[in-house]
């Protein structure tokens, strides 16, 4: 295996120039995929801390008794992901919108009727994390008898869910774009080392050399272009993060979220994964080759 | 009754025949290699010559017939066994096949390399067998910088490295000059006095002369004569 690994450095020193295109072809495959991937597990995040300051509101019908109140109190509480449900008064409600419109405030001073429902303020359990699950359970509470409606700022949330998806798909296209662009380079470059190594192969043929003492050492060629490149793409990834990140962090929004690298172990994966993209270039271009010479 | 005919073949070729598309390269081919045996095939250019070497060694299919080789069947070798039969040969070729790239003392590695070899001991014996066909102080010249003799000389040190039981060699001085030639043969014959066994392909009768050995007429792919020592047999 030494002596294997041996001549496969050996040809990656030899074929510079070619074994160069490959892995900055792949480092670049790494970048653009990581990229999209960045923003996604920010997005992520985002959400999520978003979800977990969500409170849903439970309206109640006008004029329900406090027993009924309570059994609906009760009932809310039941669900799964509920972690408390203050009820608040349409009394409090006038109160609070007092409050907050202070300036204006004269404005609900001439109601001649509070037009305001009681409702419950629920806030959910740290394990709601999913906007499915907050929807699911919205409208098992908006199916109790005595809740009218229920909100949750269901449309903004929506509409940011949309937009990440669309991220989404757009990232697994274009990884896929550049998962197939990387094989065929690296493939591409194999094959063409192999071609200008017809005459040794042979050779090596002749003198006894079976299948897999040729084919080993370009596999390991494979492999470690394929590490090379996804770790020299994953540094890129780190530096542009680290560029945009700190110009973010001075910025206004630093308040409401902390954007983040992608952990040790999805960084091993993306290595992992490029390491995969040498191996089966590299299988491909000798599947192909030995099957002709 | 001989005394060749009273030990067992180590090469035995039945009725072999080699055809490429209609044309017939070798038609119905038997004869028997015993061990230390110095064969000649000789024959002109197109003969078949190097065909029959190349079936010996499994760099050509047969077409028809059979060749047995320390009692196996070349036919019904599977491919992943080639590199195991070819370990037992030493092949000599007209053109040295040596791998530009590598240095003399690599070429000659890679034969022991592919069995598995390697470190000093390898080391030290590619280098002994360097220093017997002459080319201890071109160890790590590459071949192109080499003569053709000389060129002919790492290839037979790269042959006989692995003690192969059997030497094929293809018209080995062919492109060589007298002096040159004069050296291969004399190595060839040095290693055939060590009892390996020697089948070489050869258009140049004034090489018989120096080798008891025995001679394979071939022309236009039918085996003409088998003599021994110059002395028709069959």
């Amino acid at each position: 295996m030494t002596l294997s690994v041996a001549r496969a450095v050996k040809d990656i020193v030899k074929n510079g120039y070619l074994n160069a295109v490959a892995v900055v072809t792949i480092a670049m495959s790494i970048l653009v995929v990581s990229s999209f991937g960045l923003f996604i597990l920010n997005a992520n995040d985002i959400i999520a801390a978003w979800i977990s300051g969500i409170r849903i509101m439970a309206y109640l019908k006008a004029n329900l008794s406090s027993e009924k109140i309570f059994e609906t109190e009760l009932k809310i509480k039941e669900y799964e992901g509920v972690q408390k449900a203050d009820f608040i008064s349409k009394e409090q409600a006038l109160v609070f919108l007092k409050e907050k419109m202070k300036g204006q405030s004269s404005l609900l001073g001439d109601l001649a009727e509070n037009p305001l429902p009681d409702s419950f303020e629920i806030s959910l359990n740290p394990s709601v994390k999913d906007i499915k699950d907050i929807e699911t359970l919205a409208k098992r509470i908006k199916s109790i008898e005595y809740v009218t409606d229920v909100e949750y700022g269901q449309v903004w949330l929506k509409r940011f869910a949309n937009i990440l998806n669309l991220f989404r798909v757009g990232a697994f296209g274009i990884g896929c774009v550049f998962f197939l662009a990387s094989v065929f380079i690296i493939g591409n470059t194999i094959r063409l080392v192999l071609y200008s190594r017809r005459e040794e192969i042979e050779i090596m043929r002749l003198v006894g050399a079976s299948e897999s003492f040729i084919k080993i050492p370009f596999y390991i060629e494979g492999l470690i272009l394929g590490a090379f490149g996804g770790l020299v793409g994953l540094i890129a990834s780190f530096l542009g993060f680290i560029s945009i990140s700190s110009n973010i962090t001075s910025g206004a929004s630093s308040s409401f979220f902390k954007i983040r690298f992608f952990p040790m172990d999805v960084s091993l994966g993306i290595i992992l994964c490029s390491i995969f993209v040498g191996w089966l270039g590299c299988y491909l271009s000798l599947k192909q080759f030995l099957k002709k010479y | 009754m001989t005394e060749k005919n009273d030990r067992a073949a180590i090469i035995r070729l039945f009725h072999v025949c080699k055809r490429f598309k209609d044309k017939a390269a070798l038609a119905d081919i038997t004869f028997d290699v015993y061990k230390n045996d110095f064969i000649f095939i000789h024959g002109p250019s197109g003969a078949g010559k190097s065909t029959l070497l190349k079936m010996i060694y499994l760099a050509e299919p047969i077409s028809e017939g059979q060749i047995i080789v320390g009692g196996m069947n070349l036919s019904r070798i599977p491919r992943k066994k080639i590199p195991f039969i070819r370990r037992e040969y030493g092949i000599i070729f007209q053109d040295f096949r040596l791998i530009p790239s590598k240095t003399v003392l690599e070429n000659v590695s890679l034969v022991l390399e592919v069995k598995g070899n390697s470190g000093k001991a390898m080391q030290r014996k590619v280098k002994g067998i360097l220093k017997t066909v002459g080319m201890e102080n071109k160890l790590n010249a590459y071949p192109p910088t080499l003569s053709g003799g000389e060129q002919q000389r790492v290839a037979i040190a790269r042959a006989v490295v692995g003690e192969p039981k059997i030497i094929l060699a293809d018209e080995p001085t062919g492109s060589l000059d007298h002096d040159s030639a004069d050296i291969v043969m004399d190595l060839l014959e040095k290693f055939h006095s060590h009892g390996t066994t020697i089948i070489m392909a050869t258009h140049d009768e004034s090489l018989f002369n120096r080798v008891n050995g025995r001679v394979i007429r071939l022309q236009e792919g039918h085996l003409k004569t088998f003599s021994e020592n110059e002395e028709l047999m069959q």
